[in-house]
């Protein structure tokens, strides 16, 4: 059995913009674009040397699968991954919603129809 | 080896063009692909595709392919004797071979083909993914897991067999559903001094029989009797590090979220989520003539409607 060193694709470390080209293999321009246009955020936009959180590597690489699939340009991939960002997250806003709610307790869910009288 | 009908995966002819070749991957793609398709079956439907896509889009390689002859699909054919002359292998050594494998090694210029050899070239190892179902408990546990994953490698003639590995990982205690693990250098082989891809690891949350997840928060449903919720009492309940002994105050509501806290799954920093537990108020399905009895003295003697806020907004 293999062992091997494991990564965790999180908020919690971070990689350098370099490394997030390397890995993702994109371009160094749809990169920047994706900065840009703020599917990318780095820790410190400010910052000279630019790092990023390691779950944007899942999303650079997303990016990638989706230019080498769709064919996309940089545009259409910024506007292809903010549409998917703001679909998991109302994926997630439902899926608390259905967590919260609960699940009706068979006992409380009554005959199909009330009697009328 | 088997011989795959990349015609058929895109439902096209043929003889069928490179423009209706790439509007049938298009509309195959928009149905199937991983990042935007809500089938379950759409992921390994989507790599039918691509793979029938990858090797039709190149004009070489799909005369590489066409002339391969038709076969059946996922019938047995023995590979062309330039094949075997290429790879310095008989027939025999194709049988653990996957065609899509081949042809991308053609495509890498590690084959002859029909073409002649090409130079090779360094070629980084491709990425690959895959997902691996795990239950909050192995999370809360920080369990191990072993992840299997079928990747090709090549042989010393530099034939692409498909080889199963297994990696052993520990599942961080502060993964949720969906989370990404990367193995560095664990992917398809690099070709020519090229790095090797990397192994991507999902973590798929298996749903659980009695909480819900909501991030890092779980939910779980907790059933009172009438009497439990208005005289108050103390339930014991599961949690993920074991039982514990929840007061429930007098006059308890039903759709009432009582929290305990850092009891749901543990986040990267010192904190966790918390586990909520959801009043539901049941009633008995029988009830004796005695519990009867009392239920009628209570109805008698309350003056309690719960209604009556309905009222008045109807004011």
């Amino acid at each position: 059995m293999a062992t091997a060193m494991l990564m965790l694709l999180d908020d919690m470390n971070v990689c350098s913009l370099e490394e997030l080209i390397d890995v993702s293999g994109l371009t160094d321009a749809e990169v920047a674009l994706l900065v840009d246009s703020g599917v990318l955020l780095p820790v410190d936009a400010e910052a000279s040397t630019l790092v990023f959180h390691l779950r944007y590597i899942v999303v650079a690489k997303t990016a990638r699968r989706l230019r080498d699939d769709f064919e996309l340009d940089g545009h259409g991939l910024a506007l292809a991954l903010t549409l998917l960002r703001r679909l998991r997250e109302a994926e997630a806003d439902l899926a608390a919603v259905h967590a919260q709610s609960g699940n009706p307790h068979p006992d409380l869910v009554g005959p199909p129809g009330a009697t009328l009288k | 080896m088997k011989y795959k009908d990349y015609y058929l995966a895109l439902g096209v002819a043929r003889d069928a063009s490179q423009a209706d070749i790439k509007k049938a991957y298009r509309k195959l793609a928009h149905q199937y692909h991983p990042d935007i398709s809500k089938d379950p079956d759409g992921e390994e439907k989507f790599k039918v595709v691509a793979e029938a896509y990858k090797t039709l889009k190149d004009p070489d390689t799909r005369k590489e392919y066409d002339d391969l002859g038709m076969q059946r699909a996922n019938e047995t054919f023995t590979p062309p004797p330039e094949w075997q002359q290429q790879y310095g292998a008989g027939a025999g050594a194709f049988d653990d071979v996957d065609l899509s494998d081949l042809l991308r090694a053609f495509r890498q210029g590690d084959g002859a083909g029909r073409q002649g050899p090409r130079a090779a070239r360094p070629v980084a190892g491709e990425d690959y993914e895959v997902a691996v179902n795990v239950t909050l408990e192995q999370i809360h546990a920080g369990s191990e897991t072993d992840v299997r994953v079928e990747l090709p490698e090549y042989d010393a003639n530099g034939l692409p067999h498909r080889a199963m590995r297994t990696y052993r990982i520990t599942i961080p205690r502060s993964a949720v559903d969906g989370q990404k693990l990367r193995l560095g250098g664990k992917g398809g082989p690099g070709r020519h001094g090229a790095a090797a891809g990397d192994l991507y690891v999902v973590l798929r949350l298996a749903p659980h029989p009695r909480f819900r997840v909501s991030g890092r928060d779980l939910y779980l449903d907790l059933p009172l009797a009438p009497w439990e919720a208005v005289l108050g009492t103390t339930v014991e309940i599961s949690t993920l590090g074991g039982k514990v002994a929840l007061d429930i105050k007098p006059f308890t509501m039903a759709g009432q979220k009582l929290r305990l806290g850092k009891r749901g799954l543990p986040a990267a920093s010192e904190s966790s989520g918390d586990l909520y537990a959801v009043v539901q108020i049941v009633v008995p399905a029988a009830a004796s003539d005695a519990m009867k009895a009392l239920y009628q003295q209570l109805a008698e003697q309350s003056g309690f409607d719960p209604r009556k806020p309905l009222e008045a907004k109807d004011k």
